[in-house]
């Protein structure tokens, strides 16, 4: 009997409240701060394009373009643990769907973000399969040279028709309908639109079945097998997810850049993706936005680095401030920036 | 038929590169298990090392010893201060290292000696040895300077006390430890060694593609996927694996794809013997228990 009582207890306790929600500071409640940070956040991403000219505005689009690319590998390697070296050819695949589309066929801008997510979703999905049966190291391996190849790929001379070769292809921005904002306030208003959708996406996928299926598959496989879930669908597809969110931001990138050529996805693209995860912080999906400011900031610290050596040119010199950052990352915070805030939290809270 | 000796010559020559590099990722991946993705780019830095001795007037035969012991202090200083603390992180931070290093390097030696092609002279003879046009002097001399070094590893890890000690910590770490072998320092020697033979892949390579920072990227998808062609467990492996990748390249760019291509075929080729035969051709089987 007393056994049986002992077993209620526990069922009616099966979905504990996380104490970590009582938890206050200044006598405001964790959740509520969450909001207040969140709404604060919103406002000023659409407060500021008004204050600001248009470069910083054209600069602001840019890192939402990156957390939206970073949020995608986080999906596939933060929360699913598979590695990619390789997501600038996802990048690529997604700016060169926009660029042909609108340049060959002269479709508009906005129809052609969907076929870009799904044009990836599908080169995602068709590379995680066989990605399916390369664990860890070998996967990063193979991700590695589909970058390294992506460029050749585009390049192409049997291609050319489409991607335009080494010269790539010439865009034209969409204009402002609207007469109070500037081309590059409406584009950033549109890309911001878009980057909540896909981060309310994100989080609801990851809080979800899937989302902890994902997870179980990243602590350990057989254990989610097991459990009952199907570990290759679910590489499969988180692969073909994550390639679909960086998709829809290098379709992104092509209309805010006006221009697709084959050297802008290179390796070191893919390099800028992962340094952002990792600075942000794997498996959080606010740390893709804290990475996404960060990649976009980093060239301009390397210039001032490259002016204290009295060069006056810092070409190049961001690639080794980059890995500093990464080793200074690894070493201090592996939780990345998201990790450092909930580090903090977690002290000030009572 | 002359065509097809031609380029499969070119081949042998151009697999001898990848030979190189493909030893070299094969001696750090028995060590510690993992691709070094940074390979590529310490061997350029070597490479860079050579060229500035070379520039001071030393002549070529001085310049290589002494980049060699260079790049091999380098290697052990990089195990000793970067990896040796974060020996036990996940996978995840250690390829993160990897391409920390890899930028860092790219970028530096873009920084320091710019990004413009530089000449490397070729330290063997230009006169004929051979009475025959299928293979350069500098190719075949590459070719036995491999071969050579392959020898030289295979007797030291067969026949010295730090070879074998180094086979034992890398098998099994901790009988390893508990018969008194230091396996760190074993780990960092072999860095050590990776990176003095990349040293020597680097100066060899130098004189027929230039140095330059970005020399090594693709040189370094055909070093692995040598490495994965010959198994990732076989130094003498790599080295054949690496020679067949040459040839297959070269044929394939002659006969079917054109020279467009090629990385598509190295990514092709890492991809095809990943998914068919994980092992490679000599690597053996690694079972794994659950």
């Amino acid at each position: 009997m007393v056994a049986d009582v002992n077993t209620t207890a526990r069922a009616r306790r099966a979905i504990p409240e996380n104490p970590a929600l009582r938890l206050s500071i200044a006598g405001i409640r964790l959740p509520v701060w969450r909001k207040i940070w969140l709404i604060l956040a919103l406002l000023v991403a659409v407060v500021m394009p008004f204050f600001v000219e248009d470069f910083s505005v054209f600069q602001m689009t840019q890192a939402l373009i990156f957390a939206m690319a970073i949020l995608g590998l986080n999906l596939l390697t933060g929360f699913n643990g598979q590695f990619s070296l390789g997501h600038s050819a996802f990048f690529g695949i997604g700016a060169y769907t926009t660029a042909i589309m609108m340049g060959h066929y002269d479709i508009t801008f906005y129809w052609t973000v969907i076929p870009a997510g799904v044009v990836c979703l599908v080169a995602g999905f068709l590379f995680g399969l066989p990605a399916l049966r390369l664990e860890g190291l070998y996967l990063a391996l193979a991700t590695f040279a589909l970058a390294t190849a992506m460029p050749q790929i585009l390049k192409y001379g049997h291609f050319e028709e489409f991607t335009g070769g080494v010269q790539g292809i010439d865009l034209d921005k969409p204009e402002s309908p609207f007469e109070f904002m500037t081309d590059d306030q409406f584009l950033y208003f549109v890309v911001l639109l878009i980057t909540i959708v896909l981060f309310i996406c994100a989080w609801n996928l990851v809080r979800g079945r899937s989302g902890r299926a994902m997870i179980a598959i990243r602590d350990n496989p057989i254990a989610a097998q097991t459990m009952g879930v199907n570990n290759s669908v679910y590489k499969s597809l988180t692969f073909g997810v994550s390639a679909l969110y960086t998709g829809v931001a290098g379709s992104m990138s092509a209309i805010i850049i006006q221009f697709v050529a084959p050297d802008s996805f290179t390796f070191l693209l893919a390099v800028t993706f992962l340094v952002g995860l990792v600075v942000g912080g794997a498996a959080s999906i606010p740390g893709a936005i804290f990475g996404g400011i960060f990649v976009l900031l980093i060239p301009n610290f390397s210039e001032w680095v490259a002016d204290l050596t009295g060069r006056t040119d810092a070409k190049g010199l961001s690639w080794a401030v980059y890995g500093m950052f990464l080793i200074l990352a690894v070493y201090v915070m592996p939780a990345g920036a998201a990790g450092l805030v909930q580090k903090v939290t977690a002290k000030l809270a009572r | 038929m002359d065509l097809f000796l031609q380029q499969t010559f070119s081949g042998l020559a151009n697999g001898a590169i990848y030979a190189c590099v493909a030893l070299a990722v094969v001696m750090i991946y028995q060590a510690i298990d993992h691709f070094n993705f940074a390979q590529g780019e310490m061997a350029m830095f070597s490479t860079f090392i050579a060229w500035q001795l070379l520039q001071w007037g030393i002549p070529f035969w001085l310049v290589f010893p002494i980049c060699v012991v260079i790049s091999f202090a380098g290697g052990v200083a990089i195990e000793r201060i970067i990896f040796g603390p974060i020996h036990d992180a996940p996978v995840l931070s250690h390829v993160i290292v990897f391409i920390a290093l890899f930028s860092i390097f790219n970028s530096l030696a873009g920084f320091i000696w710019e990004f413009t092609i530089k000449p490397f002279p070729s330290p063997f003879p230009e006169a004929k040895l051979l009475y025959t046009n299928l293979i350069g002097n500098h190719e075949l001399g590459m070719i036995v300077v491999v071969l050579f070094m392959l020898s030289l590893i295979y007797l030291f890890f067969r026949f010295t006390p730090i070879g074998l000690a180094m086979r034992a910590a890398a098998a099994n770490p901790e009988s390893a430890r508990l018969v008194g072998i230091s396996v760190k320092w074993m780990l960092s020697l072999g860095w050590g060694l990776a990176a003095a033979i990349g040293a020597v892949a680097g100066m060899l390579i130098a004189p027929m593609v230039f140095p330059e920072p970005n020399m090594m990227l693709g040189i370094l998808l055909y070093g692995f996927a040598g490495a994965v062609v010959g198994g990732l467990t076989s130094p003498g492996g790599a080295v054949a694996g690496g020679l067949l990748v040459g040839v297959a390249e070269n044929l394939a760019g002659t006969y079917l794809i054109g020279s467009e291509l090629k990385l598509t075929f190295a990514l092709i080729m890492i991809v095809g013997v990943l998914l068919l035969r994980p092992s490679g051709l000599f690597g053996r089987v690694v079972v794994n228990r659950v």
